[in-house]
């Protein structure tokens, strides 16, 4: 057992609102400058839709992640062979119109224009060539299913659907979506750092944060081919691949990042997971249907003794060990088995969680009686009269999730590789949960009702009202909890501080000027 | 100026300015600026006419380079292959049909930097006066091959040893003075070549990434052994990080 420690994270996404707050604190921070304005590092895609770049889960088009080759596997579009022998030419590389061309305008015609008969406009002009363009694409131009022939029906999820239930989630009335909020997954089985030629992308040992030196790149840009989830960048002005640093100078400072601290809908969680090493190939290795399943038992129990002992043998500290047992990842993807990872088939085995909607899923598909909930409300209060809508009142929800007007292969082929099953439990406890309490805080559910929910997806009581408690009313403190990044060391691993001793503070390379000389 | 010390400037001074210039503004760039060593591409800016030009291109100038280094190095074993005519035909052919690779290849790269805005935004002014050089080399290198038969066998009878006795501070320059100003201008623009390496994009290929073929395919960097850190009993700031 070889026990390391991997910053992970959580996005719930019934609590995603799509407001992009996520997308534009990253932008301001991180990728604000020349040849990086087309990179959202963090972005809020609309499900279904194609999303950023377009049709990124179609690996028969990019070539991502990994595939099964005899016993173990090989990256499907790099690796030494195939990345070497491209070198000249990528094939596989998405072009700058697979993302969209960024532009601006020219707001300043607006002011300096000589008078005259037309009201002045501010053209659109391209952030590459400074000349005028026609914009054709934009970040999130798929938001809230705008334009949806092209963007949602395209989606490649939709693949394993029957025709009967894909026009089934188009119908008008029926319309459903949700919001998928992307960054870096930081993998345990990274498809970026395997096909760099270079040798610059590397995950940190102790915390598992994939990053680029910049230093060491050469821009080859076989990251971006191999990484299924096109969450690595290049920047065509420096000519080097960048990625989501997952805010690390923050996090070693004790702060959550930028992402994640700005979330309107506190949907974010971030938190240590304790996970045996060893077991990354085999993992990664197995069969389609057991990928995630083999990703789920690499994750250890950090209060198992055993798996302190052996991490504590390895060098993990002791914060970091606490951190782990107080992770609110922990506790949502193991303990409480509710959240999947994004696209587990791509085998890069990542470390960041969803928690799959049950707003677009649980919407009723026949009408449901909406008297009871209609007499509670006062006149004043904003009464939908259409039963239609989402109904939060009744047993007939519970049933209609494996009947629900959003396809559960739908969910399934995002989260769990085409296991419905799967995203089924998780679902259905997320329903328990709020009938539990619907039952305690309005009390209009049958006690029985709430008993066979919880009993029928194995929660107590207690659990639901903690499941509860950290999806609606955790604090900063309970969602990030983040383990001493252990500045002295920090410092140590720049200068040895003994070298500087009588230098005016740390970080000079060089020595100053002596005194009196 | 007078002939022979244009000459002697030629292809006695210039070769070892030009190597000089070449190895310490590598190693400079290379330690100090270390962000700077690449080629910038823009196959993210347009992908399509890219593969005509960058493959041809790269493999022609990689066959036609290590065509001219294993003359220069190996000049009698080249001379022994080439006496028999069938094996010399074959290696001209080969060595011309590569050359013409490489200039078609060099043509659609210059057509698509031209022509293509995109490109031109992330153009700088040492890619356009690399790109002439290097049209001007293969143009002429092409011309001798077709003008001056044998070109390996000469190159290998004439040349190495010149070049051979540049690299052992001896010059012998009495063949290179002689040569036809054709071929002068290409040894000349070899030189050329070599002196603007540091400061062009041609540094690209002093990195060729051939670590990564035995290199594991994952990469784990831990800052310090963490495993040490623990250990009462051992010392564990020994080395300097690797990454300062």
């Amino acid at each position: 057992m070889d026990v390391r420690s991997q910053i992970s994270m959580v996005f719930h996404l019934d609590k995603c609102i799509g407001c992009h707050t996520c997308s534009i604190a990253c932008k301001n921070i991180w990728t604000d400058r020349k040849g990086a304005e087309y990179m959202w590092w963090n972005n809020v895609e609309t499900k279904p839709g194609t999303g950023y770049p377009g049709k990124w889960e179609n690996q028969e088009i990019y070539k991502g992640g990994w595939v099964k080759k005899g016993d173990g596997i090989e990256l499907k579009g790099a690796g030494k062979a195939k990345g070497l022998s491209n070198i000249f030419h990528n094939p596989h590389l998405p072009s700058i119109d697979d993302y969209y061309e960024p532009f601006t305008y020219k707001y300043l015609d607006l002011v300096e224009s000589p008078a005259g008969d037309d009201q002045p406009t501010a053209r659109p002009i391209s952030m590459i060539t400074g000349e005028p363009m026609d914009i054709k694409m934009g970040p999130n131009w798929d938001d809230d299913l705008s334009g949806s022939p092209d963007y949602a029906r395209n989606d490649p999820n939709l693949e394993k659907l029957t025709p009967a239930e894909r026009e089934a989630m188009f119908q008008l009335e029926r319309m459903a979506f949700f919001y998928l909020p992307r960054i870096c997954n930081h993998c345990l089985n990274p498809g970026c750092v395997a096909s760099c030629p270079s040798g610059a992308i590397y995950k940190r040992g102790e915390d598992g944060i994939v990053l680029i030196d910049q230093s060491v790149c050469r821009g080859w840009r076989m990251c971006v081919t191999a990484c299924p989830y096109k969450k690595t960048y290049y920047n065509w002005s420096t000519g080097k691949s960048e990625k989501c640093i997952l805010c690390y100078p923050r996090i070693e400072a004790g702060h959550a990042p930028a992402c994640m601290h700005s979330c309107v809908g506190r949907i974010r969680y971030l938190g240590v997971l304790l996970y045996d090493a060893d077991q990354i190939q085999s993992a990664a290795s197995a069969d389609d249907a057991d990928v995630m399943h083999r990703q789920m038992g690499m994750i250890l129990d950090p209060r198992d003794p055993a798996v302190i002992a052996a991490a504590k043998a390895n060098g993990v500290a002791d914060s970091t060990i606490d951190a782990a047992q107080r992770s609110p990842v922990y506790q949502f993807v193991k303990e409480w088995k509710l959240a999947l990872p994004l696209h587990p088939e791509f085998r890069t085995l990542p470390m960041l969680f969803y928690v799959p909607p049950l707003l677009p899923v649980m919407a009723s598909v026949k009408e449901v009686d909406n008297s009871a909930q209609a007499e509670k409300m006062n006149a004043t209060a904003k009464y939908w009269p259409d039963s239609w809508l989402y109904d939060t009142t009744t047993k007939a929800m519970f049933g209609t999730i494996d009947d629900a007007r959003f396809p559960l292969q739908y969910m399934a082929n995002l989260f769990s590789a085409g296991d419905t099953k799967e995203v089924a439990d998780r679902l259905k406890k997320l329903m328990a949960v709020r009938l539990h309490r619907r039952q305690v805080t309005v009390g209009d559910v049958k006690p029985e009702t709430v008993a066979e929910a919880l009993a029928d997806t194995g929660l107590t009581p207690q659990t639901a009202d903690d499941i509860y408690y950290l999806t609606s009313l955790a604090r900063f403190d309970d969602r990030f909890v983040i383990p001493a990044a252990h500045r002295e060391q920090a410092i140590e691993m720049m200068e040895f501080t003994g070298d500087v001793k009588g230098n005016t503070g740390f970080g000079f390379k060089s020595g100053t000027a002596q005194r009196g000389a | 100026m007078n002939a022979n010390a244009l000459n002697l400037f030629l292809f006695v001074g210039l070769p070892y300015v030009a190597l000089i210039v070449c190895v310490v503004g590598v190693l400079y760039r290379y330690r100090q600026r270390g962000f700077t060593v690449t080629s910038l591409s823009s196959q993210m800016l347009e992908r399509k006419s890219l593969f005509w030009g960058s493959v041809p291109f790269h493999i022609g100038i990689v066959v036609v380079f290590f065509g001219h280094l294993l003359t220069f190095l190996f000049p009698r074993a080249t001379l022994a292959w080439n006496s028999a005519p069938v094996r010399l035909i074959i290696l001209e052919v080969t060595a011309f049909t590569f050359g013409l690779t490489v200039l078609v290849g060099l043509g659609a790269l210059m057509y698509r930097r031209f022509t293509n805005s995109r490109i031109r935004a992330v153009t700088t002014r040492m890619d356009i006066v690399l790109e002439i050089l290097l049209l001007t080399q293969i143009v002429f290198g092409l011309w001798i091959a077709l003008g001056y038969r044998w070109g390996s066998s000469w190159f290998a009878a004439d040349l190495s040893p010149y070049l051979w006795s540049l690299l052992t501070l001896s010059p012998e320059t009495g063949a290179v003075f002689a040569l036809p100003w054709v071929i002068k201008i290409h040894i000349v623009g070899a030189f050329l070549v070599v002196l603007i390496i540091p400061f062009t994009r041609l540094a690209h290929f002093l990195v060729a990434p051939l670590h990564y073929i035995p290199r594991p395919y994952q990469q784990v960097v831990w800052n310090w052994d963490r495993r040490a850190i623990r250990d009462p009993e051992t010392e564990w700031s020994r080395a300097r990080p690797r990454n300062n």
